[in-house]
């Protein structure tokens, strides 16, 4: 079988590998220290037991995931309250319950995100409380 | 990314079983000693109905009063943007003869004429904008409340089409910079979604009445529980003739007018 | 195939230029409404659909028509549209591309597009639409292209082709028809609330689309090699003429309605849209000049002489074209929103940067239908 155009396809291909293998390269061996999350807020520096909603595990991996659920349940199911896997009941709400204890948004929230370059839509609607007091 | 069905169920049966839990005000529990955010003993219960209806009865607005509006807007933290086009409300008063162009004529009295008529959301019991809406992002409760899912709403304005009471806004443009005392307690909108009064159903569940019906003096706005005969709203429904806006059209509104 | 719209002469290139220039343009503009919000445009609280979701509307009409060039050929083996049946197509492609696009211009979150799919509402009209409008998109590049490539190769089109050509016919009326329900379905629009929506949507669709057909077999015929033949385009002004009459008769059969009846929820949006309410009558001063056209247009395709003169002919599409887009590319949308539900007459008047995008869009539809034409063309030379 014939080629045609064998250099241009070829050319072609290249680039695109460099283009997309470009991440990887650039970044080599170069280090970006993990976050630094503060957990030093007023509310959790009171709290006897320093536990979150669910376990911080489950947390740190799936609290996008609880955060669906509890919206989805909350605007179109009307439940507004949560029972945590070890008994406890917290309100469902994201700027009440979530920001109450983290209000250091910016060094806990927005650490990780920025890090992991991902960017929740969350505060386009949702007030900080902080922001507005 | 969704839950997996396993944590989903785990989720939704606890939340379920939440739910026999009384709801709470976050703040109650700070003096209680306990962590802000833990639901501690109730403060109040929820409100909860099987058909959520209300009342306006005429004839008691001093002139000019803005209240409900002013309240519900700073509640929901609706814009204030200043121009017809781009204008956001969720309740507003309107002239007898644009509300009820039928009933109005030229031989009412002057008063009457001249009526502030509060206009909001109708909750239908048969709602246009439900049926019309693409993705779900408008739909009926099981107590009556028609509502808006702003995380799910793409903006096409069909239901702005479909609302024969013209209920419905469209955030043309982003109504943050309008609003002039934001309230943390609820949140905003973005731009492109379309928003609309949705009966402060986040105050119901909390056992709080609706904002404007608690900032009307003149108690001129019931809200209650059409299915319980004993509600307030049923016994002044019971008391003489009541209309409502554009019935014939078999929407089933819930706003009844005694003027 | 494709690599046929890449060359030809500099008249060709530099309308390809201008195309593209226009599509760049809508582009910017576009980009400057999600930026601002689609405030950028004319439409408010009381109007809130304007001169984006017309387009579509009317645009749907013109995908549609492709049905009468299909149906006669294919159902009744009428040999003279075998040329142009291709043409046809591929008008209805880039008419439907155009529909979508619209749509979603018109979108405040076009982010959250994909939320029609995931979450299906089978109850919204327009999740239908969506789904229809697909459907036809893809089963109108499969056939048109299939064909073509066969007739290249010289060798008949393979047989699965046909039924999926039968099932167009219906489709077409399909998306036409849904596209009307989204209108007549609400019960507090007593503008649109009327049965006779979706034979209206049909009747003026076979009468815009069909002319755009004849316009374009005439430029063809003038710029290329490429002649659909007399009898072809004589039969297409007659479907013109027509579904042109039908189109006046059912405007005229709710205008008796609407004003014997006297029911003012009906009659007060009828007189914003052909005498002005209250001093409004920017839209009413467009029908009046769209009236005129289309009693002119009919005059010109009735009479056996004008309708077999070129240039006139020409000119009657032509104004059928434009009649057409303004009854409901403008005026249709526009009117079900006046007055409004509180009794508002409220003004749309569309803003530059709208004027832009749809122009884009416009110059979008055109660009495809180049493209795809010139790769026709070039094979029929071939040939």
């Amino acid at each position: 079988m014939k080629l045609y155009n064998g250099g241009k396809i070829i050319a072609g291909m290249v680039a695109f590998l460099i283009a997309v293998t470009f991440p990887f390269w650039y970044g080599r061996g170069k280090t970006v220290s993990p976050p630094d999350l503060k957990l030093d807020t007023p509310t959790i520096e009171q709290l006897k037991e320093k536990r979150c909603v669910e376990p911080a595990a489950y947390m740190r991996a799936s609290h996008m995931k609880l955060l669906v659920a509890w919206r989805e349940g909350a605007v179109r199911e009307g439940i507004r309250s949560y029972t945590a896997t070890d008994g406890r009941a917290f309100q469902v709400s994201l700027t009440g319950t979530c920001l109450g204890c983290h209000s250091n948004k910016d060094k806990f929230c927005n650490r990780c995100h920025d890090y992991t370059g991902s960017k929740p839509a969350c505060w386009s609607c949702h007030i900080i409380p902080e922001e507005v007091r | 990314m969704a839950p997996t069905r396993r944590e989903f169920l785990k989720i939704a049966g606890v939340s379920a079983a939440g739910l026999l839990l009384p709801p709470l005000a976050v703040h109650a529990a700070a003096q209680t000693g306990k962590p802000a955010t833990e639901v501690g003993p109730a403060q109040r219960r929820a409100f909860t109905a099987k058909r959520w209806a209300m009342a306006a009865v005429g004839g008691q607005c001093p002139a000019g009063c803005r209240d409900c509006i002013d309240a519900c807007h700073s509640t929901h933290n609706v814009p204030a943007i200043g121009n017809p086009k781009d204008d956001v409300h969720w309740i507003g008063l309107e002239r007898i003869e644009r509300v009820f162009p039928a009933e109005a004529h030229p031989r009412l009295p002057e008063s009457l004429k001249r009526l502030p008529v509060p206009v909001l959301c109708n909750h239908c019991e048969n709602p246009p904008c439900v049926r019309v809406c693409p993705t779900k992002a408008t739909f009926k409760r099981a107590d009556g409340i028609v509502m808006m899912d702003y995380h799910r709403c793409i903006g096409c304005r069909f239901c702005m089409a479909a609302c024969p009471y013209g209920a419905r806004s469209m955030n043309y443009r982003d109504p943050r910079p309008f609003i002039r005392k934001p309230n943390p307690e609820f949140p905003t909108r973005t731009k492109g979604v379309v928003e609309k009064c949705n009966f402060c159903e986040e105050r119901l569940a909390r056992g709080v009445l609706p904002a404007c019906v608690l900032a009307c003096k003149e108690k001129a706005l019931v809200f209650g529980d059409l299915e319980d005969p004993r509600s307030d709203i049923r016994t002044l429904l019971g008391k003489g003739l009541s209309i409502r806006r554009r019935p014939e059209l078999g929407t089933g509104p819930q706003i009844y007018y005694l003027l | 195939m494709l690599e046929k719209a890449l060359k030809g002469s500099v008249g060709y290139g530099i309308w390809v230029a201008v195309l593209l220039l226009l599509t760049a343009n809508g582009l910017f503009f576009y980009l400057k409404q999600l930026d601002y919000g689609l405030g950028i445009t004319g439409l408010s609280r009381d109007v809130s659909w304007g001169l984006y979701i017309a387009q579509f509307t009317f645009l749907v009409g013109v995908a549609a028509s492709a049905v009468m060039l299909v149906l006669p050929y294919y159902l009744h083996d009428y040999k003279a549209f075998g040329k142009i049946t291709i043409l046809g197509e591929f008008l209805a492609v880039a008419a439907v591309i155009m529909c979508v696009t619209f749509v979603f211009i018109d979108l405040g979150r076009p982010d959250r597009v994909a939320n029609i799919l995931l979450y299906p509402s089978p109850g919204s009209v327009l999740f239908w639409d969506v789904i229809v409008l697909n459907g036809y998109l893809l089963i109108n590049i499969v056939t048109g292209w299939t064909v073509l490539e066969s007739d290249k190769k010289g060798v008949p089109p393979p047989a699965w082709v046909k039924p999926l050509i039968i099932l167009s016919i219906p489709w077409a009326i399909s998306i036409h028809t849904v596209t009307a329900f989204i209108y007549a379905g609400l019960p507090g629009r007593g503008f649109w609330l009327t049965a006779i929506m979706a034979p209206r949507f049909l009747a003026s669709a076979f009468a815009s689309g069909p002319a755009l057909l004849i316009l374009i077999c005439l430029l063809l015929k003038r710029l290329t090699r490429f002649d659909a033949g007399e009898k072809a385009v004589q039969t297409l002004a007659t479907i013109v003429a027509y579904a042109l009459a039908t189109s006046i008769f059912f405007v005229l059969v709710e205008l008796f309605t609407v004003y014997y009846s006297q029911v003012p929820g009906h009659m007060h949006h009828m007189t914003y849209l052909f005498a002005g309410l209250e001093g409004h009558t920017g839209i009413a001063r467009w029908m009046a000049l769209a009236a005129l056209l289309a009693f002119a247009a009919l005059a010109l395709l009735i009479i056996p002489r004008t309708r077999k003169n070129e240039p006139l002919l020409a000119l009657a599409c032509a104004g059928v074209f434009l009649a057409l887009w303004i009854e409901k590319g403008l005026g249709l949308v526009v009117t079900g929103f006046v007055p409004s539900p509180l009794e508002r007459i409220a003004d749309y008047t569309p803003t530059l940067p709208e004027a832009a995008i749809t122009i884009g869009i416009w110059a979008l539809g055109l660009l495809i239908v180049t493209l795809l034409y010139k790769v026709f063309v070039s094979l029929r030379q071939e040939l």
